[in-house]
């Protein structure tokens, strides 16, 4: 037998008819369909029992109400939840990526101490009697030695229960040293002060406003609580407009109805000039005017000095044609744009630029409210409502022994509440500036609680050097970010989703409402609730500190607290104070003349230039050797608060924004000559130098740079750290002239070949 | 060097040599005419048999492995215990979903000690009763992770029975042995124990191919799956709607998407 070449090939004929007519084939190719299917590395939830838990978000100031969708015990999806009362049923980019914070690779997982040097990521995993321990331990030997006012906390709130354990245990210790972070929310509050005399909120009837004026506030890129916003510009289109004046084309203007473009830092100039055309015009209120309002006509001082008033002074030095040429903005625009915001029937002034994460210069605020008085919109329907905090944290004073009394008269760190700034509470930005000189006292011990000011604050430089002088620095942070990396000590909280919390005043709404934080899911990592470690450590020293904390724990101390509203609260997941009302305005002034004041009194009698007046809050630099104006700006897709963007976020981020790990300025093709799009250069302001890609873009103004917020961290995860620039290492602080707060929109900047 | 010409020349003069060599013997080679081809065909035979034996004999053995389940389970004993029958154990939940394979908390209810002697129930508790564990059941009827199936729209909706597409597993003593498919990792009861894919029961295979057939049959409106007279996977993608009026699947916007999430 010769087995030959043909033979061969029959017999692999034979084999591949046989195959044909065999399973085989079709099998493998079905099977082969259903693997790839089932990649073995394609997560997929478990099959399980689905429920659906009501919590409230606390990634920002907005407060939305979520629903998270659990299968078993693990949570599968963040929803809005339906019916709350800010953002009934959405949620933006940022709390949809929650579960990225819960299940991702930045969680401080059990409490460490630093080994290394500052910030080289060396730690030691301890306990947590060892972490309570070592706390109690250091701040009882700084009381020991009459130094409790060195003691100093940053908290990201002042409002609910855990913000007042902290403040509390500050008081029963001995330190006047409670920080807020910085945001627009300071100015609004100071705002109120001054012209109603309330302590209060500023609240924003957005849904029922059919003009809404925006001096550069984000409504649709994070401004305020970003769900709500997003819904009521969306509800806008219908029935009314929105105006934007920025001198950029941010999302915000792009979807307005009109765009206006301003000269940066001029905002205020152009509310006064508005209300020149509104008043020249008599398109004002009247009734609200004479009725209720102090400082429009011309005035006698407690002296005796007659000072005009805030008509005259707009007539006089505010006309259409100066705030032109200040502003840039053409004379028929702003003679028509007054006249259209005074003659609609609901219109709304407000400002906070971007996201309001900066407080700004108070006479712009001040500015821009007086348009909202002038026009009578003030606790009215469609208009800005003064809203009280709801009164629910009913505790018994602090027992101060000698010790704390002593620590409570030394003066604040950051100077608020002192001779030059009265009105101010707190003031972060002067604190790095404070440490670093050493005029006032040094601080020696530093909680941070719900707040990333290694990141989010201006100047970074100086405020890392602030941090390296302060030699015990707690952080409280559940994540690995900035702060915490520089700390000496993190005693990782519950994040948000699994723990209970109050939640009040959602940002900028206009009714007191309170929501809860629920634990969705249990604690998945060896951590604590910031509120039971205060608890714990004020327990640790005994005495009168803690007797100031009779609960055994925190959350009995919140079921406590909240009382009958508990219920409610875990039931709905939010309380309603029902009986709250727009407070009119009767009697809704509690200034010194019990009017709306135009020309505040209090301010009157210490300097009287401050308002209303334009001074120009001049950018920090040399226009020669720095010819262009760094601005920055917000965007809905980067968080730039004191949580930075989880992966799902970063990844949608485009690349005018971010390429790879490159940022983008903004810049006018006019201002960037020589420049291609996307050309490497040097930025450089007088804060320092960094490598930026340009984006040439018509949307902004020429003469000025534009830079995203919300990049450059350098902690965090592979995803997020070590992309872009940090906007805050590259501009200062200016402090206003009469609130103290930082007032800085820009700084002088300029961009070379690199 | 040898130029083209050279070649040609070569070449013809051997062929002229094959030729010579080849003419004495011409009688013999007709006589074995049937020889190579006789070769021919038994080796096709051969190649064919050889496949068909590898393809349906072969292939199935090595394309699924074996494996038991971590407990013998012994349905009978268990409903003629129960009370409720099959809902003792398999039940809808509040919001309507399925809970398919109980949880450890179900059994512990009746076993949180040893009952009997079989050697499984001790294993069982002892291994998972006392360091509650979750038993590892093997899924026989476990769908690829993007199909939908809602149980309570079939079975309280559909009024189907559970035995149509799972056979009469409440009569089983024993758990059979789960085979799985080396390439999906899915059981072989989702293709099905015939390895051509044909079924005598209903329950015997559960593709797509078989939902739609009942589908098809009941004319389980509105969101109908038909048999297609080809596999589905041969359909083009977005599913337009070719001219043959023999097309019988769904085709209305998002109709995948019931099913195949
Ligand atoms: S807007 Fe703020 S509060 Fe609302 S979901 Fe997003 S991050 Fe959370």
């Amino acid at each position: 037998m010769k087995v030959c070449r043909r033979s061969f090939l029959s017999l692999v004929i034979g084999g591949a008819a046989g195959t044909a007519l065999s399973p085989l084939p079709w099998k493998l190719i079905d099977d082969s369909s259903i693997w790839t299917q089932m990649w073995p590395w394609t997560p997929v939830p478990e099959d399980g029992e689905v429920s659906h838990v009501n919590t409230v978000c606390s990634l920002c100031p907005g407060g939305c109400g979520l629903t998270v969708r659990k299968v078993n015990e693990r949570a599968i999806k963040i929803e809005g939840m339906k019916g709350y009362p800010v953002n009934d049923g959405g949620v933006c980019l940022l709390g949809l990526s929650g579960l990225q914070l819960l299940y991702g690779s930045t969680r401080v997982k059990t409490p460490l101490k630093r080994t290394g040097a500052r910030g080289e990521g060396k730690w030691e995993k301890i306990s947590w009697d060892e972490a309570i321990a070592e706390v109690a331990k250091k701040l009882a030997d700084l009381r020991a030695k009459g130094l409790s006012h060195t003691v100093g906390c940053i908290a990201g709130s002042d409002r609910g229960t855990v913000a007042h354990l902290l403040g509390r245990f500050l008081t029963a210790y001995g330190s006047p040293n409670f920080i807020r972070t910085p945001s627009m929310q300071d100015s609004y509050e100071q705002t109120m002060y001054l012209m109603q005399g309330a302590q209060a909120s500023a609240g924003f009837d957005v849904e029922n406003a059919d003009f809404i004026l925006s001096f550069g506030s984000g409504l649709i890129d994070g401004w305020g609580s970003p769900v709500r916003m997003f819904k009521a510009n969306s509800a806008l289109k219908n029935k009314g407009k929105l105006v934007q004046v920025e001198p950029r084309l941010s999302n915000t203007a792009a979807k307005s109805d009109k765009w206006i473009p301003i000269n940066p830092g001029t905002e205020s100039a152009l509310a006064l000039g508005l209300a020149h055309v509104i008043i020249k015009e008599s398109l004002y209120d009247y009734d609200f005017v004479n009725n209720y309002s102090f400082g429009f006509d011309d005035w006698t001082d407690d002296q005796g000095t007659s000072r005009k008033g805030f008509k005259q002074i707009v007539l006089d030095e505010y006309s259409p044609d100066d705030v032109a040429e200040i502003t840039g903005i053409s004379y028929s625009t702003i003679i028509d744009l007054a006249k259209s915001f005074a003659r609609a029937s609901k219109p709304l002034a407000i400002c906070g630029r971007g996201q309001g994460n900066t407080p700004g210069s108070l006479s712009e605020f001040m500015a821009v409210h007086a348009l909202n008085a002038l026009v009578g919109n003030i606790n009215k329907k469609g208009g800005v409502w003064a809203v009280p905090d709801p009164d629910y944290i009913r505790w018994p004073e602090v027992e101060m022994d000698i010790n704390a009394a002593k620590g409570m008269r030394a003066n604040r760190i950051d100077g608020a509440g002192g001779k030059t700034y009265p009105d101010s509470r707190y003031l972060l930005n002067r604190f790095p500036e404070a440490v670093n000189s050493g005029k006032e006292y040094p601080i020696e011990a530093l909680f941070v609680v719900g707040a990333n000011p290694v990141y989010t604050l201006p100047d970074s430089r100086a405020v890392k050097e602030a941090f390296d002088k302060i030699p015990f620095v707690v952080s409280f942070s559940s994540y690995m970010d900035e702060t915490a990396a520089n700390a000496d000590l993190i005693l990782p909280n519950h994040i948000f989703l699994e723990r209970y919390e109050d939640v009040p005043m959602p940002a900028g709404l206009q009714k007191p409402v309170v929501g809860l934080s629920k634990p969705v899911v249990k604690p998945q990592f060896n951590t604590r609730h910031v509120g039971d470690v205060i608890i714990q450590i004020a327990k640790a020293f005994g005495g009168g500190i803690a007797d100031s904390f009779p609960w055994d724990n925190y959350e009995a101390c919140l079921q406590e607290t909240l009382g009958r509203k508990w219920d409610t609260l875990n039931e709905d997941g939010f309380w309603l104070d029902s009986n709250f009302r727009a407070p009119g305005w009767e009697r809704a002034f509690d200034t010194p003349s019990g009017k709306f004041e135009f020309f505040p009194r209090t301010l009157a009698a210490k300097n009287e230039n401050t308002f209303p007046q334009f001074s120009p809050v001049e950018p920090e630099g040399n226009e020669g050797r720095f010819p262009l104006i760094l601005i920055p700006y917000d965007y809905m897709r980067l968080a730039s608060g004191f949580i930075g963007d989880p992966p799902f976020a970063i990844k949608t981020v485009e690349d005018t924004v971010l390429k790879g790990n490159d940022i983008l300025v903004e810049v006018n093709p006019k201002s960037g000559r020589g420049f291609r799009e996307g050309d490497q250069a040097i930025l450089s302001t007088p804060k320092g130098s960094v490598k930026v890609r340009v984006h040439l873009f018509d949307g902004i103004m020429p003469g000025l740079v534009a830079m995203p917020r919300g990049l450059g961290h350098t902690a965090y995860d592979e995803y997020l750290a070590d992309k872009g620039i940090n906007f805050n290492e590259l501009i200062g602080t200016v402090e206003d002239p009469v609130s103290g707060l930082d007032a800085a929109w820009g700084i002088r900047a300029k961009l070379t070949r690199a | 060097m040898s130029t083209l010409d050279d070649k040609a020349k070569e070449v013809s003069a051997e062929a002229v040599d094959e030729a010579e060599t080849e003419s004495p013997t011409e009688v013999n080679e007709k006589k074995q005419d049937n020889g190579p081809w006789g070769y021919i065909i038994l080796f096709f035979i051969i190649g064919f048999a050889a496949s068909l034996v590898i393809g349906w004999g072969i292939f199935p053995k090595v394309l699924y492995s074996q494996k038991k389940q971590p407990i013998d389970f012994n349905h009978v004993l268990h409903v003629a215990a129960v009370e409720e029958g099959c809902e003792s154990c398999h039940f809808f939940r509040e919001d309507g979903s399925f809970s398919g394979v109980p949880k450890l908390a179900q059994c512990v209810e009746c076993h949180e000690e040893v009952q009997g002697e079989d050697p499984n129930e001790a294993k069982f508790v002892e291994e998972y009763v006392a360091k509650g564990r979750e038993v590892p059941w093997l899924v026989y009827s476990k769908q690829p992770d993007c199909v939908f199936f809602s149980h309570i729209a079939h079975v309280n909706m559909g009024k189907m029975e559970c035995d149509t597409c799972h056979g009469h597993i409440g009569e089983s003593t024993h758990s059979k042995v789960y085979e799985e498919n080396r390439i999906t990792g899915y059981s072989r009861d989702i293709w099905g124990k015939n390895i051509a894919g044909l079924k005598k029961n209903t329950w015997d295979r559960m593709k797509m191919d078989d939902c739609a057939e009942c589908h098809a049959e009941n004319k389980a409106v509105p969101k109908t799956v038909e048999t297609l007279p080809w596999p589905i996977s041969w359909m083009p993608r977005p599913y337009e709607k070719p001219a043959s009026s023999q097309v019988r699947v769904q085709i209305d916007k998002d109709a995948c998407f019931v099913c195949h999430k």
